[in-house]
């Protein structure tokens, strides 16, 4: 990925306080057209509270978060998802007591063209949308493939497979740009596998991709450029490689060890 | 199969006033069916969106008063000396004003109070059933407060061949009833089976994930509680012109209680759930007096509502749905659906 395409996301001064505590002292990154942008730190980082002020989940104390031309600030997650900028949850991802082909017919919403009225006199309208959504349902499973496990319910499913169905519903909500909450949380090897390559193909058909994860040989592989967080502000930024000898990110991950006398 | 069900039905109810003689029997299931209304109404925002609304009442005393006011006229000084003069029209046009009025106060109420959840909505709700009450009771100019609004004229419909029709007689009201609450049922079904009930049935669930999938929360609770409170309204409406009398009592929380427990036992989010819930709780007091002092038939009342609560947790509508699941597809499948149909608990 070159480093010329434009920038779809930036994230300008954004600070968050929650009372006296700092969450994000000072964030400034952005994420340009086609990246994999990896959001990394240790527990209480600030990373999750920064997916929250970029979906509108919450509100920056101060900064601006714009996504293409439009700033987020102010906007209800709703209107942001409408816009193409959709995340998955790293613990509730998925409606646990409906199906799986449910969930994301759920998540095609806004794809449906069917107005209120369609609906109520059942006009033809209604069930060509109807058609439409669950062609596309079926699409999606596909994608992630899950389209075996249709039938069943979304809480019964492994946790593997329930954060692929998470990733599932937020595709169908037809991003252009995708926020992971750590996708491959919980999941054994060979699902972090399946996991990896459903990020690249998503990153193939054109998505933009920013995520947060802990399973670091994943994001490494996976993430064009990496930002490291520690206490809410940036201490490393940069490719892979670069970031896993950064002598700043490993006394943030192991702390400092003892000075030689 | 799929098509012989629901026909069968509606032949049963089609044909209830031929096979149920008893006037006083048809007066029951008049009464019960009106409430069956209101008890799916309440369902549309309890089941499928999870806000229980505890002043769901108003809502049908609202579509009630507006619905006789109407037919019977009022003359109030407002002040600053204004005069408003009402001259009755038809009953049936009072019927639409009650469900316009009561849809009005929905998404009033909507409006307000769905930035609030929970506990919080439950209070809101039941604040404005109060409040509606209170004012039923004391604006005496438009209500006759206590002294209740009476004489309510029946509905006239012009029939074509027949003449003008006055709904008077209990056969012909039962089938106004039922012509309305089938409408009511199609209406509910038609929303949930849609991409409206799949997002409603979302923010249940998940509003936040809901949210971060597009869609728009606050518009379809409105839209809920719209629907939900027109159709108590025409309930309320019906109740008016059946009893000919209605006062201020109509507010009172009791019955609120009633389409609560209709729904609860019936199963909430399924769409036979009220009507289920509701034959049992309709007409349960009316057997059970036949047999039982005053004082055990309401203690079987409550032992009845405890056990099913108890045993069925999820209501009686779901609890058979499983259990034909399993009886459709014997052993080899059968611990498979048994895990199907269970709801997940959340941890």
């Amino acid at each position: 990925m070159t480093a010329q395409a434009d920038i779809v996301l930036s994230i300008e001064h954004v600070a968050v306080h929650f009372g006296g505590l700092i969450a994000i002292f000072d964030l400034n990154f952005a994420v340009r057209e086609g990246e994999i942008v990896g959001l990394i730190g240790p527990n209480g980082a600030g990373k999750t509270t920064a997916f929250n002020v970029i979906t509108g989940f919450l509100k920056p104390t101060s900064g601006n978060v714009r996504y293409r031309t439009t700033s987020m600030v102010g906007l209800k997650p709703h209107e942001i998802a409408k816009l193409g900028l959709v995340r998955t949850f790293q613990r509730t991802s998925v409606f646990q007591n409906n199906s799986v082909f449910e969930n994301v017919l759920i998540g095609l919403h806004d794809r449906g063209r069917s107005t209120l009225w369609d609906t109520l006199l059942a006009l033809p309208r209604e069930s060509r949308s109807e058609q439409e959504l669950v062609r596309d349902g079926h699409e999606i499973l596909q994608l992630v493939g899950l389209e075996q496990r249709a039938s069943e319910l979304a809480g019964t499913l492994p946790y593997g497979e329930q954060r692929l169905l998470g990733i599932a519903l937020a595709l169908a909500a037809k991003p252009s740009m995708l926020l992971l909450d750590e996708p491959v949380s919980g999941m054994n090897a060979s699902e972090t596998a399946r996991c990896m390559k459903l990020v690249e193909k998503i990153r193939r058909s054109g998505v933009t991709i920013l995520l947060v994860e802990h399973d670091m040989p994943m994001v490494m592989k996976v993430s064009d450029r990496i930002v490291v967080l520690n206490y809410g502000r940036i201490i490393a930024e940069g490719p892979p490689a670069e970031i896993q000898n950064d002598p700043e990110v490993i006394r943030a991950y192991l702390g400092q060890g003892k000075k030689r006398a | 199969m799929k098509r012989v069900v629901p026909l069968l039905w509606l032949l049963v109810i089609a044909t209830v006033p031929l096979w149920l003689r008893d006037q006083y029997f048809l007066h029951v299931t008049i009464t019960t069916a009106i409430f069956i209304i209101a008890a799916m109404s309440l369902n549309l925002l309890l089941g499928y969106t999870g806000q229980l609304s505890l002043g769901h009442v108003a809502f049908f005393g609202i579509g009630a008063y507006a619905s006789a006011l109407t037919t019977l006229g009022f003359n109030v000084e407002l002040p600053g000396n204004f005069t408003v003069v009402h001259t009755p029209w038809p009953a049936v046009v009072g019927f639409f004003m009650g469900v316009m009025v009561a849809g009005l106060s929905g998404y009033a109420i909507g409006k307000l109070s769905f930035k609030v959840r929970g506990a919080y909505f439950v209070i809101v709700t039941i604040s404005f059933a109060e409040v509606t009450r209170l004012v039923a009771l004391n604006w005496v100019e438009l209500t006759q407060g206590p002294l209740a609004l009476t004489n309510i004229p029946p509905y006239t419909l012009w029939i074509p061949g027949i003449g003008e029709y006055e709904f008077w007689n209990k056969t012909a009201y039962y089938y106004l009833v039922a012509v309305v609450g089938l409408l009511a049922y199609v209406i509910i079904k038609r929303l949930v089976n849609s991409r409206i009930g799949r997002a409603m049935v979302a923010l249940k669930e998940n509003e936040s994930l809901a949210g971060s999938v597009g869609i728009d929360v606050t518009r379809y609770l409105v839209l809920a509680a719209v629907v939900s409170a027109a159709m108590a309204g025409a309930a309320g409406s019906l109740y008016a012109h059946y009893v000919k009398i209605i006062d201020p009592d109509i507010f009172l929380f009791i019955y609120t209680v009633t389409m609560v427990i209709m729904v609860i036992t019936g199963g909430k989010g399924t769409l036979a759930g009220p009507i289920v819930g509701g034959v049992i709780f309709g007409f349960m007091p009316v057997i059970v007096r036949s047999f039982a002092a005053p004082a055990v038939q309401w203690i079987l009342y409550g032992a009845l509502m405890i056990a099913i609560v108890f045993v069925l947790p999820q209501g009686i509508v779901p609890a058979i749905e499983r259990w034909a699941a399993n009886w459709r597809r014997p052993r080899a499948a059968g611990d498979a659906v048994v895990l199907a149909g269970q709801k997940v608990r959340e941890e």
